[in-house]
């Protein structure tokens, strides 16, 4: 193809976005937006799967029967949306194989959120209405993102999610309505959850690198700033409620702007995260690595015995 | 209160807890990502299962229980479930060996127990019939996959079949309580089970390619509350939070 035919085509997909068509897998893309979406959307799929990690940590320990029901219930969820979003990234011609090879070898990152520790019940409760709360306001406008499978499926991902987060919230109620040792159990996770909550939105506008590119397909609506404030404006008077306090003494309500004024992000620690360097990277990866390494006689048996039922299938098929 | 039917509720129950249990172990950790969720998806059943069967014991007691009292705050020398389903996830092998010799099983109990002249029981099992059958589709043909798949996956499947066998003959022992309630047209005969269900599972194994195991001698205790050294780790972990923080409402 020449470059004047490329550039045609490019205008024709430009202009397709711009009238907020969906662009179906088999339609001419720019190269960059396979790529970029082959990158976005397996993030999101290793962040689903890594997700049930620390969630799952607490599955044979949840304080009640109704609650390890809900529990399993919510991480199984995250399984699916795991599946559905590989599936949607399978379509931009990459195997699933290469896409866990990627998470595997640190090459593909998952959401940092997921590196820091879970270590009480407390924990599910403010993962549920922080970490999902914040996917939401992440996800949402992704369900009118250009490409078709990955709007579908994020479709079903926010309705999911956003039950979760009110079963998290409400887990956060239940212990706030609790005794005096609960309470401060649901304060410890609002402390030790809120600053890697608001990192979810990414690094600030000045320094993030894939906004304006990203706008212009419809992968991002907001900025990354925008989505934060958001967050905050949305979150802070939900902590009101349960009468625990957001462990930030710079956040007030500011009449003029509307909004929450809010401190300083701890940006070292969200770069030493990313990095590779946070609390459970290791656990994680590891746990992951070593799920797939274990599991591969598994797999291959299960090849071989499809492989075994076809040649027979064949078989009887010839002799009949 | 009736503690036979008190009794025979907690056999039953246990035994889906502590399966449920053992199987929540493994969420995030399994061979691929389908895999997982089916075992999270069986674990949820059997968990949603144990809990309308405590929600019927705790409502046998004259004063008030919850299904929370009876599932975590006993000791274990009163759980009543069989030894086999406390047996650890040593590999997926194990894991699916457990599954598949407990399904066989539990379906044929559902179906029978689905007739009790005990309406709530009745119910429950008829509920579950259609989760167990899934459960033993799912197991059978993960028993076949391994057995007649590769030379590896043959001799790790056929270890786990070997090594539970011996857990398998407890599933059709009687105790007082059942006895009691087949006598009053509410429990099952387990012993009238245990040919067909050795039937239907030589008959998997033999697909499968796998030996029938040919042992005379099994291992019973759980019903009767004399577990493996597997079942306080894992009552360790279940009762957790309700021993930390007792009396609380979570």
């Amino acid at each position: 193809m020449s470059d004047t035919e490329v550039k045609n085509l490019e205008e024709l997909f430009e202009a397709r976005i711009a009238r907020d068509e969906k662009i179906e897998p088999k339609d001419w893309m720019p190269e960059k937006y396979r790529q970029t979406h082959i990158r976005q959307i397996s993030q999101h799929a290793h962040s689903e799967i890594v997700g049930m990690l620390p969630e799952g940590n607490w599955i044979t320990r949840a304080p009640s029967l109704r609650r390890k029901a809900a529990l399993l219930a919510k991480v199984q969820d995250e399984a699916g949306h795991g599946l559905y979003l590989y599936s949607a990234c399978e379509t931009l011609g990459i195997s699933r194989e290469e896409l866990y090879e990627q998470l595997h070898s640190g090459k593909a990152k998952y959401s940092s959120i997921f590196n820091y520790p879970t270590i009480t019940w407390a924990d599910i409760g403010a993962i549920g209405w922080l970490v999902d709360g914040a996917a939401i306001i992440n996800q949402v406008p992704l369900c009118n993102t250009s490409f078709g499978p990955y709007a579908r499926a994020m479709v079903r991902v926010c309705k999911e999610e956003s039950f979760h987060q009110r079963q998290g919230y409400e887990i956060m109620l239940t212990l706030c309505n609790g005794t005096e040792e609960q309470k401060a159990m649901a304060q410890d996770a609002l402390n030790r959850w809120w600053w890697p909550s608001l990192m979810m939105f990414g690094p600030t506008d000045a320094e993030s690198t894939h906004t304006e590119q990203s706008m212009k397909w419809k992968l991002k609506r907001k900025t990354n700033d925008e989505l934060r404030q958001q967050f905050i404006d949305q979150t802070v008077p939900q902590a009101d409620i349960l009468g625990i306090t957001v462990p930030d003494p710079d956040l007030k309500w500011n009449e003029e702007s509307g909004h929450y004024d809010f401190g300083e992000i701890d940006w070292d620690e969200f770069w030493q995260v990313v990095k590779g360097h946070g609390p459970c990277n290791k656990e994680r990866l590891d746990a992951r690595v070593n799920a797939w390494e274990e599991g591969e006689w598994v797999r291959d048996a299960a090849m071989a015995y499809a492989d075994k039922q076809e040649k027979r299938k064949a078989t009887t098929k010839k002799a009949s | 209160m009736n503690q036979n039917l008190y009794h025979y509720i907690l056999t039953i129950a246990d035994t889906n807890l502590i399966l449920g249990q053992r199987l929540g172990e493994l969420c995030g950790h399994g061979p691929s990502l389908e895999t997982d969720i089916a075992l999270t998806n069986i674990s949820l059943d059997l968990i949603g299962q144990t809990r309308s069967y405590f929600q019927y014991a705790a409502s046998l007691f004259d004063e008030e229980k919850t299904e929370d009292d009876i599932a975590f705050l006993r000791k274990e020398r009163e759980y009543r479930n069989v030894l086999l389903v406390e047996q650890p996830n040593t590999h997926f092998g194990y894991v699916m060996a457990r599954q598949f010799l407990f399904d066989v099983f539990h379906l044929m109990f559902l179906r029978e127990l689905e007739i009790s002249k005990d309406e709530t029981l009745a119910a429950i099992a008829k509920k579950g019939i259609k989760e167990a059958s899934y459960h033993r589709r799912f197991s059978s043909d993960w028993i076949k996959r391994l057995g007649d798949g590769t030379e590896e996956s043959h001799t790790k499947i056929q270890e786990a079949v070997n090594n539970l066998w011996r857990y398998t003959n407890e599933l059709f022992q009687m105790t007082e309580a059942d006895v009691a309630m087949v006598t009053e047209g509410v429990g099952v005969d387990l012993e009238a089970l245990k040919e067909p269900y050795y039937e239907a599972v030589s008959e998997v194994l033999k697909e499968a390619t796998l030996e029938v195991p040919e042992r005379k001698y099994f291992q019973k205790g759980g019903k009767e509350g004399i577990h493996t050294e597997h079942m306080g780790y894992l009552l360790s972990d279940l009762q957790y939070m309700q021993r930390a923080f007792p009396d609380m409402k979570w």
